[in-house]
Formats: structure tokens, sequence, C-alpha cells
């Protein structure tokens, strides 16, 4: 967790709004986020709460009929170089610089990145000497390497192969195999493991790890996966309703919650202890063609206060890196008391954490 | 497996290639299991080893090259499609078709297998299937686009449940969803469950999930079934190096505890041939059952 490195990328008050079946949908609300260089950031939260998109928005492949109203994507390519506004930048631009170049991005639909007509021996083979000036031949062995890097077994028949005859988790180990070969500065993976199984899923996770290290690679990881964040990130940000409403380290978030949707996440995690019912946030997401009055949570927040209701809440500072956005932090809030369910399972966690280390 | 309920589904020495001939690929080896009237087997292995394979071939989206499914104790024909063996698709977005409502996607079932007589008696069911799976009637008349990805992936269950099904096959339905509409989804299927005595295949990378939603668990590798057994044995007492391996990698929700296996599993070079291998109880249960030889029976130490 490298104290100060530099700022890599900086979303400041990205808000974009979609245009669906004549109605305008305001999808990402005021989006604030802090990459370093090297660091590991992941984005969890509600499904359709805006995590891809935002991550489109600074690969510039928002789709036709999304609209930004407002923001920048600071983003630095190298070392101490002047940051370049992604959102201001010409496609030509972002296409010869940036994308699958200086950010290579995985996305959540493998078969979305993949030609189902090219064998994926020539596919990785075109991604390699498109950004090296390298024989067929060469290009072909580190091909080799890199399927292998990534958990394919007999890679030389498998190059020979083409997408259809490949289970969805080998595609998708493909598709990050593709992203690898453009040695870029900065990785998005979206949700790049939910279809690998974990013992493949440990070995991606290893092999990011390692190139963080050789290459002081910085990531953007989005999964549902608690687990996984827990394991690779640095720091994690929750979004809900096209908002990031709490954000921290890992152990800040998941040792110290503050937000109630938060809460709520971390409780609808299967305990060892089966049987009953699993926790899940009650009622559903808002549907953001009309301005949610107040926070977008508080009709499905038990712990909502009165001006949840009407007014949204801002960022509360809980310690130098710790900040979530409810009105439970304010200094004038009545004092309220996380899930005793979760309570308890925090509280086992941290002894089980305390007996690790020792 | 167990005695105690009618076995739904038998599934006895499956095997499935692949390519053309001459240069085939066998990924399904003789693969048996059985599920029982009510429950849920889960299946887990790595990506690739044959999972949705196993599922499409029960379905009859797959002529399987060898062995024989047996459903209530009739034989299916090779691609035999039953109404009363449904699937719940992993991607709810991408399996529903944007451009139909909602309340026709749900009903095409009953449009094909003309299962109702009247206009009416189609949408009563349609609306009623759509409150059990906790959507509103209104939304019939709505597009998948207007619906959240939960949502999106009740409207798949109420696709599979409105057919009656004794049997559903549910390949990845909850891995592109958030943990509390995961735990939504897998509380609905518990419901329904209870309800109606359904029994699933459930596929599944989330282990976590597989054990708590599971009656018994297979875990597959290389198209070979490894083990089976109930989650508790598997998970307490997990036989097989490839099972231990897979268990030791769960990343844990908790930031300072992150075990890794010491090394990585390697079929290559562990030495097991699973072709050599045959069934072993395990000593604890007539559940927890192992493929392995009789010299593994002793190097693992399952017998004590
Ligand atoms: N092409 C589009 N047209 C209209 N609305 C869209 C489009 N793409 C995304 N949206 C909307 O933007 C919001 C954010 O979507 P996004 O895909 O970023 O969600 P997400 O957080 O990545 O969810 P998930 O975890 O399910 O992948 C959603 O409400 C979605 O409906
Ligand atoms: N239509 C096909 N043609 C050729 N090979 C196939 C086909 N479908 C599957 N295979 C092969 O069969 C094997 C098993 O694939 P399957 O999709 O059943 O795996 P899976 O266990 O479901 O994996 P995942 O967890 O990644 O979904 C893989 O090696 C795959 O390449
Ligand atoms: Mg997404
Ligand atoms: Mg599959």
């Amino acid at each position: 967790m490298a104290d100060k490195a530099e700022i890599m990328l900086e979303i400041k008050g990205l808000d974009i709004s979609f245009r669906s079946a004549g109605e305008m949908f305001h999808s990402i609300r005021g989006v604030n986020l802090v990459l370093r260089r090297g660091e590991t950031l992941a984005i969890v939260g509600e499904s359709g709460s805006g995590k891809s998109v935002t991550m489109k928005a600074a690969m510039g492949i928002l789709p036709d009929n999304a609209r930004i109203n407002a923001g920048s994507i600071l983003y630095r390519p190298e070392p101490g170089s002047e940051p370049v506004d992604l959102l201001k930048a010409s496609p030509k631009w972002l296409r010869d610089n940036i994308r699958g170049k200086s950010i290579a991005m995985v996305f959540q639909d493998p078969m979305t990145s993949l030609n189902p007509t090219m064998t994926i021996g020539n596919q990785l083979i075109a991604a390699i000497r498109a950004h090296e000036k390298v024989s067929r031949k060469e290009a072909a062995d580190r091909a080799v390497t890199l399927l292998e890097e990534v958990g394919i077994t007999e890679p030389e028949r498998r190059m020979r192969q083409y997408p259809h005859e490949f289970s969805g988790g080998m595609r998708q180990r493909i598709v990050i195999a593709i992203a690898l070969s453009c040695n870029p500065s900065l990785l998005i993976c979206d949700e790049p493991t939910t279809a690998l199984d974990v013992t493949i899923q440990d070995r991606i996770l290893e092999l990011i790890v390692s190139l963080q290290q050789k290459r002081s690679l910085s990531v953007i990881y989005i999964t549902h996966n608690l687990g996984v964040v827990a394991r690779v990130a640095d720091y994690v940000n929750v979004m809900y309703a096209g908002k990031i409403i709490e954000t921290g380290t890992i152990f800040d978030v998941f040792y110290d919650p503050r937000h109630p949707y938060t809460w709520g996440l971390l409780s609808a995690i299967p305990d060892d202890a089966s049987g009953e019912e699993l926790y899940s946030i009650p009622g559903t997401p808002p549907v953001l063609s009309k301005e949610p009055a107040g926070d977008a949570f508080a009709p499905r927040n038990p712990y909502a206060l009165e001006i949840d209701f009407k007014e949204e809440p801002p960022m509360f500072r809980v310690s130098e890196t710790h900040y979530a956005a409810t009105w439970l932090l304010d200094e004038r809030a009545p004092k309220v008391e996380r899930p005793k369910a979760l309570n308890d399972r925090i509280e086992k966690m941290k002894k089980e954490a305390a007996e690790y280390v020792r | 497996m167990s005695d105690k309920k009618e076995k739904l589904l038998q599934v006895e020495n499956l095997t499935m290639r692949f390519g053309a001939k001459g240069r085939q690929n066998t990924v399904i080896h003789n693969v048996s299991f059985d599920i029982a009237e009510g429950e849920t087997f889960g299946l887990v292995g790595e990506s690739g080893s044959g999972k949705s394979t196993i599922g499409r071939c029960i379905l009859g989206l797959y002529e399987p090259c060898g062995g024989t499914i047996r459903f209530r104790g009739d034989t299916l024909k090779p691609g035999e499609m039953r109404r009363e063996i449904q699937m719940i698709f992993q991607d709810p977005m991408a399996s529903l078709n944007p451009r139909k409502k909602v309340g026709d996607i749900v009903g095409a079932g009953l449009d094909i297998h003309k299962m109702y007589k009247s206009r009416e008696e189609r949408s009563e069911r349609i609306g009623a299937m759509l409150e059990r799976v906790g959507l509103s009637r209104v939304q019939a008349d709505r597009y998948p686009a207007q619906f959240s990805g939960g949502q999106r992936q009740r409207v798949g269950i109420a696709r599979a449940l409105i057919m009656e099904p004794q049997l559903i096959v549910a390949d990845e339905c909850i891995a592109a969803l958030d943990a509390s509409i995961q735990a939504q989804i897998v509380n609905l299927i518990r419901q329904i469950q209870r309800e109606t005595g359904t029994s699933f295949l459930f596929i599944s990378h989330d282990l976590s999930m597989v054990r708590y939603l599971s009656d018994r668990i297979g875990v597959l590798h290389r198209g070979f079934l490894l083990e089976q057994g109930e989650p508790g044995e598997i998970f307490a007492n997990p036989v097989h190096p490839y099972t231990r391996n897979l268990l030791a990698s769960i990343p844990s929700p908790n930031p300072i505890i992150q075990f890794h296996p010491e090394t990585h599993y390697d079929y290559e070079t562990s030495g097991i041939v699973y072709e050599n291998g045959t069934w072993h109880k395990t000593g604890d249960s007539d559940t927890h059952q192992v493929l392995c030889t009789n010299e593994e029976y002793e190097k693992w130490g399952i017998g004590k």
C-alpha cells in the first residue's frame, strides 16, 4: 500500500445519463475516485449501480445513447507525465494510445471481446504484434507462454481452436491473456473471474499480483465476490445507484463498515453455519428516471433518518482513508449500532485474524 | 444414493466427445450420479471440466456418446427434451429477448406445449407465476430492460417454473449478481423447493453458495467425477487431492486471513490416473465416496 505513490487515475464528478425508451436515466450521479500507481482498487456494489459504465467512460467506449453531463477522468500514462482528461481526448488518440495499450480491460462477457471466426492463436498473435514489432514465430511463442500463465493446458493444440470450442471460463482466461499481452500500465478487470473456478481464480489473481510487482501495474477490479476483494485489493469503493457511498482500505470496509448498504452487502455472504435464510437487503434498487429525493438508499434502509428522505448525505470522513455517505455519521445523528449478526461476524473475523497473525 | 427418497434422475456412465472423427476429444468420462426427488445436487469443478456439458446432456441439448440418463426410471433418448426438466441460464440479460414483453417470455413454454385452454388462463398463470417469484402481475407488460439484474434472474426462474418441472438445471445462475441479490435468489430457490419438491442440479463456482444450498456435492475434474458426498463431509474431510486443492483456494472475506494452497494441484505430475480409479466409500458414511485406486485409498489414509 505505497503511501504516497503518484496519482495515475482520478475521476472527478463523473455524471452520465442514458436515453432509453424515450426516457432519460441518470445512471452515474457524481463518481469520484482516485487510483495511485501500483495500487489495486476494487469496486463492489449493487448490480446496475454503474460500475461497468464508469469504467467504459474511462475507456471511451460508452454506447451511443449515453450522455456525459459533467466530470473529468484525469489519467497519467507515464510516471511523472502530465495528466490527460480522457473524456476530452479524441477517439483516435484513445484508440492509438490508450485502449488495449496503456489501459487494458477485461470485460464481463468474454464472448464480446473475442472474434468468433478467428482461432484464438491468431487473435493472440495479432494482439501481440499490434504493440510490438516481433516476428510471427516469436509472437506465437509468447502466446503459448501467456496461455500457460493463465492456466490453459495443451496451449499448442488450443491455439488452433475457435472461441466456441472453449468453456466459458477458458474463454475468460484467453481474454485475460490478450489483455496482458500488451504490457498495460493499468488493467481494468470487470468481473474477470466470475466464470472461473477458485483454483484458476487463485492462479490468475497471483499472476496479476506478480505482474504488479514486476512492472508496477495498477489494477481496478470490479467484482461481486467479496472474498476476492479481500484477497487482492488495497482499497474498496462501494457503489449504490450511481454513486460511491463508501470508500476505504479493505481493513476499513471489512472490519469497520459504516454505510447501511455496505452492512447489508456484507451480511448477505453465506456463513459457514447454513440452514437459516440468507440475509438480503429488502426492496428493489431505485429506477433513476427521476431523481431520488434525498438518499437513494433511504427507502430500503432500515436505519434511515428523516433527513435521508429529504437531502442527499455528503461523504463524511471516518479516518484519513475511510469515508462514507450516510447521515448516520453526522454529529447530530442518533447513535446507531450495526446489525448484531454482522457485528458478531466482524468480531469473529477480527479474532480469527488476530490468531492467524500470531 | 439417499434411499429415503426416490431417485428422480440417474446418470450412468455418461460419456461425451467433441470434434471430428479421428481427432475426437473426450470431455466427459463415464460420469455417474443421481439426484433424488426434492434434492439439490451441487456440481463443482474447474472451468472446462465439463459441468455445463453434463447439464446440456441432461437437458437434451447434446446427444451423449455413451451411457444412459434415466428420468423417473425412463431412459431418455439421446437429445430428448422433457418438459419436466428445465434450465435457468447464467446471464439474465443475454438470455432474455429484449424485444419481448416479460409476460410473453415467461409464457413461451406454455405456448410451445399448448398448456392452456384460453387467453385468460394463460395470463392468469403468467401473473400467478410472476407473483410466485416475487414480481408483480403488472410487470408482465414490461420489457427486460426495465428490470434489474436480480429481477431478470427472477424472470428466468419464472420461465422455468411455469413448466412445472421436476428438475431444474441451474448453470451459474447467480454468478453475475451482487451478494444481496444472490442471497435473494438462493432463498427463492429454497422456498420453491420447500413448496414444490423440485430437484435442482446446481452448477456453480461459488463453493460457499454450493455448500449452503446443496444436499450433496459432486466434484468434477477433466470430465471425471472424483468425489461426492454431503457438504459437511466434503468440506470437513475432503479426500481427493484435487478437492483439497479446490477448497484451499476459496478466498476468504477476511482480509488478513488469506490461505493459499501450498502447491497447485497438477494432474500431469500428480501420478494419479483417473481412468484407473473406482468408487471407494470413505468410511465415514455411505454418501461420501471418492474415485481412486486401492493403493491411493491406502496412501491418502482414507480407511484410517
Ligand atoms: N446501453 C445502455 N442503455 C441504457 N441504460 C444503460 C446502458 N448501459 C447501462 N445502462 C444503465 O446504467 C446503469 C449502470 O449499469 P452498469 O452496467 O454500469 O452496472 P454495473 O454496476 O456494472 O452492474 P453489474 O454488477 O450487474 O454488472 C444500469 O442501471 C443500466 O441499466
Ligand atoms: N461445442 C463444443 N465443441 C467442442 N468442444 C466443446 C464444446 N462444448 C464444450 N467443449 C469442451 O468441453 C470441455 C468442457 O466444457 P464445459 O463447457 O462443459 O465446461 P464447464 O465445466 O462448464 O466450464 P466453465 O466452468 O468454464 O463453464 C471443454 O474442454 C470445452 O472446450
Ligand atoms: Mg457490470
Ligand atoms: Mg460452464
